[in-house]
């Protein structure tokens, strides 16, 4: 059931940012973006982007705004706290950024080392000055993440997507 | 306090000798203006290690490892590399291991260059976000006091600890 | 992009640390997130591990740290590409310090285990190897079979460093153990055991 609950809202949002015209898609790789980033391999018109650490893709996607297109950063919650001081140049150039940021550290976790950046994720991308969506519900993701490259895109700002560890779940330690 | 020390006194050097008193074995550190003179005299002294990074995060992971081998560090830092440090942050929070950081800021008092104020005014927000513990300081004679405090509250008490030093006392110059 | 196709490489993962930690005696390891601590647990759950069961791109640093504070003793790091190469200025910073005692070992699956086997770089042409040589590593090597393996030993445990290996293994991931992942617990318990005080 968690399985096509994820391949759906990831269909959705799939759709949502090709309508926003996503050209660009970063990401380092994370089990909850697994289809999402999937779909964005297999679509010949969107330039996918593997990276070492997410800073990168905040760089990237600076680059793709002044290149003249859109992009989308996929990533884990712990990879915000790889991004601040980067989003510090998105930010005085008021470059557009969409993020979406899988959450660990929260609901069901089974691993304690991800609980002190999970707690912090919101609070450090607000420091930043990043607008926060926050989802917890698979049927709301689309539409949120449409609201975010709206905000992104057209209001000129920075905004992440926090979807729930609710939503993409949980694994076992030991598995 | 104050009226004892000469026109010549910089916090520096009662920083420095602070670390030599409190066993300071690691420095870590990616150059700074604000920081400069307290790096040439810990790199000037050979009872201490002084590392250079390519980025903020390997200081946070160095001073992990320090005290896992039983040594104590500081990592010294600009306010923009406080914003490379957040997730490796975590990792004293969740093992709780001591950290004592000096952070220099910018994009603040008198800054000049507009691209270091947005990290400049996330610095403490952030910090504080990660549950580490701010001291801030804004005068130069209560630099080796609030240092020395932050220390104890490292070392002996187990926490994350960074003295901000605030932009009025190295001066809002710098291009970078 | 999942690592669909099979490797050219045959070594396990789990049998290349085991073998490597019998002849530990008595170094400390640090280990990157993911499987590398799953692989040194079940090997060999010595106080002296320090797993760093939730960080990505902290490891080569963290045991540098270890090493400057315990010069006599030998640190090794067990630790994964993509954890590597989340912090892979370490590399440069290390290969300017120079610090004798410490090994890198980088098991090297090409992919992200953790998180669907994504590729990572090292799968899609860049060379640990060539980086670690480039920065200043005083010995490097590429280990892909048992007999590479068995020669590289002696230098993985006493050439004097910075030493870096890259060991291509199969993509993969073996099961994992019930290993420890509570940080106070494992630091103290490290930190006890090398410096031989109370944390």
């Amino acid at each position: 059931m968690a399985t096509k609950k994820k391949t759906d809202w990831s269909k959705d949002v799939f759709k949502v940012l090709k309508k926003a015209d996503v050209q660009q898609i970063a990401y380092v790789p994370d089990a909850g973006h697994t289809s999402l980033i999937k779909m964005a391999i297999a679509d010949n018109a969107i330039k996918p982007v593997s990276l070492t650490s997410e800073q990168e893709g905040v760089a990237v996607l600076a680059g793709a705004w002044l290149g003249g297109e859109a992009g989308a950063l996929l990533m884990q919650s712990s990879g915000v706290g790889n991004v601040i001081n980067m989003l510090g140049m998105a930010n005085e150039c008021r470059f557009p950024l969409l993020m979406l940021v899988t959450m660990r550290g929260e609901w069901g976790e089974f691993n304690p080392w991800q609980v002190p950046m999970g707690q912090a994720t919101e609070s450090v991308l607000e420091a930043s000055g990043v607008i926060v969506h926050r989802v917890d519900e698979p049927s709301e993701i689309a539409e949120t993440v449409e609201a975010a490259a709206k905000l992104a895109f057209e209001g000129g700002r920075m905004v992440a997507v926090l979807i729930g560890q609710r939503v993409v779940g949980f694994k076992d330690w030991t598995k | 306090m104050v009226s004892k020390k000469s026109k010549s006194w910089h916090w520096s050097q009662d920083v420095h000798q602070l670390f030599k008193k409190i066993g300071i074995k690691q420095i870590a550190y990616v150059p700074d203006g604000g920081l400069a003179r307290l790096i040439e005299r810990v790199q000037a002294d050979k009872s201490m290690r002084s590392v250079v990074l390519t980025t903020e995060e390997e200081g946070v992971a160095q001073m992990a490892g320090a005290w896992l081998g039983g040594q104590r560090g500081v990592l010294l830092t600009q306010s923009g590399g406080v914003g490379n440090c957040i997730n490796m942050l975590s990792m004293m929070q969740e093992c709780r291991i001591p950290l004592l950081s000096l952070v220099s800021m910018r994009g603040e008092w008198g800054e000049q260059y507009p691209w270091q104020v947005p990290m400049g005014q996330s610095t403490i927000p952030a910090l504080e976000a990660a549950k580490v513990i701010v001291h801030h300081v804004d005068q130069a004679e209560k630099v080796p006091e609030t240092v020395e405090a932050a220390a104890k509250l490292a070392f002996d008490a187990n926490r994350a600890v960074a003295v901000v030093l605030s932009q009025r006392i190295a001066g809002s110059g710098g291009q970078g | 992009m999942a690592v669909k196709s099979k490797t050219p490489y045959t070594l396990q993962r789990r049998k290349v640390v085991q073998r490597i930690l019998e002849d530990r005696g008595d170094a400390a390891v640090v280990t990157g997130i993911g499987n590398a601590v799953h692989d040194v647990a079940s090997a060999n759950d010595d106080p002296k591990n320090m797993y760093l069961a939730g960080i990505m791109g902290g490891a080569a640093m963290v045991a540098f740290g270890v090493a400057l504070a315990q010069p006599k003793r030998r640190i090794l790091v067990i630790t994964g590409d993509g954890e590597l190469l989340a912090g892979i200025g370490s590399l440069a910073t290390i290969g300017v310090e120079q610090p004798k005692n410490l090994s890198i070992i980088v098991i090297d699956n090409q992919a992200y285990g953790a998180t669907g086997n994504q590729h990572t770089h090292t799968g899609r042409g860049v060379d640990l190897v060539g980086i670690a040589a480039a920065s200043g590593f005083k010995k490097t090597a590429l280990i892909t079979t048992e007999a590479e393996l068995e020669a590289e030993l002696p230098r993985i445990h006493n050439q004097p460093g910075p030493y870096f290996a890259v060991v291509k293994v199969v993509s993969k991931t073996s099961p994992r153990i019930n290993a420890p992942k509570d940080g106070t617990y494992v630091s103290r318990r490290f930190r006890a055991a090398v410096t031989g005080e109370s944390a």
